[in-house]
């Protein structure tokens, strides 16, 4: 992969993607990096709002209402699963090709992955073939979610040294952030492509596929990296040594040889696994917890106001964490959502709307700010050099979760429901569930210590003398057995 | 090195930097507010 980065860093056709070439000159302010990551992560948060194709595709072709040919949700269920799957592991992937080739080469790349996959996708509705949807919107799309999702992360990180929490709080803001735009960007194209024999889908996504190439395109011209020996005015790195923030680098593959990096998967897939449960089950949880008080049209609105939080969280929690430290903004996560989970059940039977609507939004800012602040986390426990790339290996703990919390949602509650118990209490055993996995979540992280130091990268230059050294050593062990042999 | 003059960025252009996401994300934001009304209506 480096042969491969170094070969096309020798100019070409696509020179203009290299790392070198997006060096900031002195003066260019750091302000200008976030919206560049914001132009990415906007769009790549599009996937959130994915379910408002879901009922036109199941009319494709009765138009009115579905025909037996069209297809139905649990077949497009799958489009979603498909991204968020590949997503993660393409992260995972491409994480060491995308922090070596520069976050230029990963946003133009990540650009035309998930712009190909609206296109893809728009004629796989217009040959009603639900496969070229799973290949367009799911693999190659998801590509452009995974590459997307960590192309601008160690850059923010570098940028941002004394605030890194806050930086990558802002461009993951803008993933939870992506489908207030796309949700009722994509129902207005749809209206206005609709005809009495024709729908718009396929039209709404082509249209959708060049907006976002457009604004990937900006943000991939827009980014820079800091010269390598950059630092803010008047940053002065901390004298005293932090013990959970390192200085030293983790090559990307030794991180994941070290305790940490798991501890912090499970951190991870603990908190989105809770959050991710809730999301898709919210609207009729609170309907179903609170029969008469809440209907369908203020639920709804609920669902909107859990998005808003979610979004909210991201930038709230990991700018907070670069003031109380990364360690305590788990604590408080694992904590606070174990009392939270353990009170839902108490305002069903209470029937205090309020409470659980309070509970909730705390909940999902949390499951927000549990994204947003994992960057930083891992800059603190494994240095800047290959934050990206480690980025992109714990994202997997996302694709997990995305089974796990729906799964231990639907599945609980229809098991409850068929053994008897009433709709209103249908959720209770899966909230201590929750609660429970928080305290998993708890010993993990608290389990977290600094990196072993066996597990540092050594500098560069140091490493540059050690084999100048070994060269010289074995030069003279050769020459010494050349004279013996005289 | 430091960055000898931290605004060497003209201001235009960080507005407008921020104005291209800011504008269609606070749309976003004001519709979706919109909606979310309806829980306390």
């Amino acid at each position: 992969m480096t042969t491969m980065v170094q070969a096309q860093s020798s100019g070409g056709l696509f020179g203009f993607l290299d790392r070198s070439r997006t060096i900031a000159k002195p003066g260019f302010s750091r302000w200008m990096v976030p919206p560049a990551a914001l132009c990415v992560h906007l769009c790549i948060g599009q996937a959130y709002a994915f379910s408002v194709f879901n009922l036109p595709m199941t009319k494709l072709i009765g138009i009115t209402q579905s025909a037996p040919n069209d297809w139905n949700i649990p077949e497009l269920g799958w489009i979603f699963s498909v991204g968020i799957f590949v997503l993660g592991f393409s992260a995972a992937i491409f994480g060491r090709w995308v922090e070596e080739g520069g976050p230029r080469r990963a946003m133009f790349t990540a650009a035309l992955c998930w712009a190909g996959g609206f296109l893809i996708s728009a004629i796989g509705v217009y040959v009603h073939n639900l496969w070229v949807i799973y290949f367009g919107y799911g693999l190659v799309g998801g590509c452009g979610l995974g590459i997307g999702y960590i192309s601008p992360v160690s850059t923010l990180i570098k940028w941002f040294p004394d605030r890194p929490g806050m930086a990558t709080g802002m461009a993951i803001m803008g993933f939870g952030g992506g489908a207030f735009i796309a949700s009722p960007l994509s129902v207005w194209l749809m209206s206005r492509f609709s005809t009495a024999t024709h729908v718009g889908v396929a039209e709404t996504f082509i249209v959708m596929g060049v907006i976002y190439l457009v604004f990937m395109m900006v943000g991939a011209f827009l980014v820079r990296v800091p010269a390598p020996d950059w630092k803010p005015e008047g940053y002065t790195p901390p004298v005293v040594e932090q013990k959970l923030i390192t200085r030293s680098d983790v090559y990307v593959y030794d991180a994941l040889r070290t305790p940490q990096f798991w501890c912090i998967w499970i951190i991870l897939c603990v908190n989105v696994t809770a959050g991710i449960g809730v999301i898709g089950q919210a609207s009729a949880m609170s309907q179903e917890m609170f029969p008469g008080k809440v209907t369908a049209i203020a639920a709804a609105g609920f669902v909107g106001l859990m998005s808003l939080f979610n979004m909210a969280g991201r930038f709230f929690w990991a700018s907070t964490s670069d003031y109380i430290g990364r360690k305590n903004t788990y604590f408080v996560f694992m904590v606070l959502g174990f009392f939270l989970y353990c009170a839902v059940p108490t305002t069903g039977s209470l029937g205090s709307v309020a409470a659980f609507v309070l509970c909730f939004l705390v909940i999902i800012s949390m499951y927000g700010g549990g994204f947003a602040t994992v960057p930083a986390y891992l800059r603190d426990m494994f240095g800047t050099r290959y934050v990206g790339a480690i980025h992109g290996l714990l994202i997997t703990a996302w694709s997990m979760a995305g089974i796990f919390g729906p799964v231990l949602v639907n599945y609980i509650r229809e098991y409850n429901i068929t053994h008897g118990v009433p709709k209103a209490q249908a959720y209770n055993v899966t909230m201590y569930i929750m609660a429970g996995l928080f305290v998993i979540g708890f010993v993990a992280n608290l389990l977290i210590r600094a990196v072993d130091k066996r597990f540092h990268m050594v500098p560069d230059r140091e490493k540059a003398l050690v084999t100048a050294a070994a060269a010289g050593r074995e030069r003279t062990d050769r020459q010494a057995a050349r004279r013996e042999v005289r | 090195m430091t960055s000898a003059n931290q605004n060497g960025t003209p201001a235009w252009q960080l507005v407008l930097a921020w104005g291209f996401v800011g504008v269609p994300l606070a749309w976003g934001v004001a519709q979706t507010i919109a909606n979310a009304m309806k829980l306390f209506q």
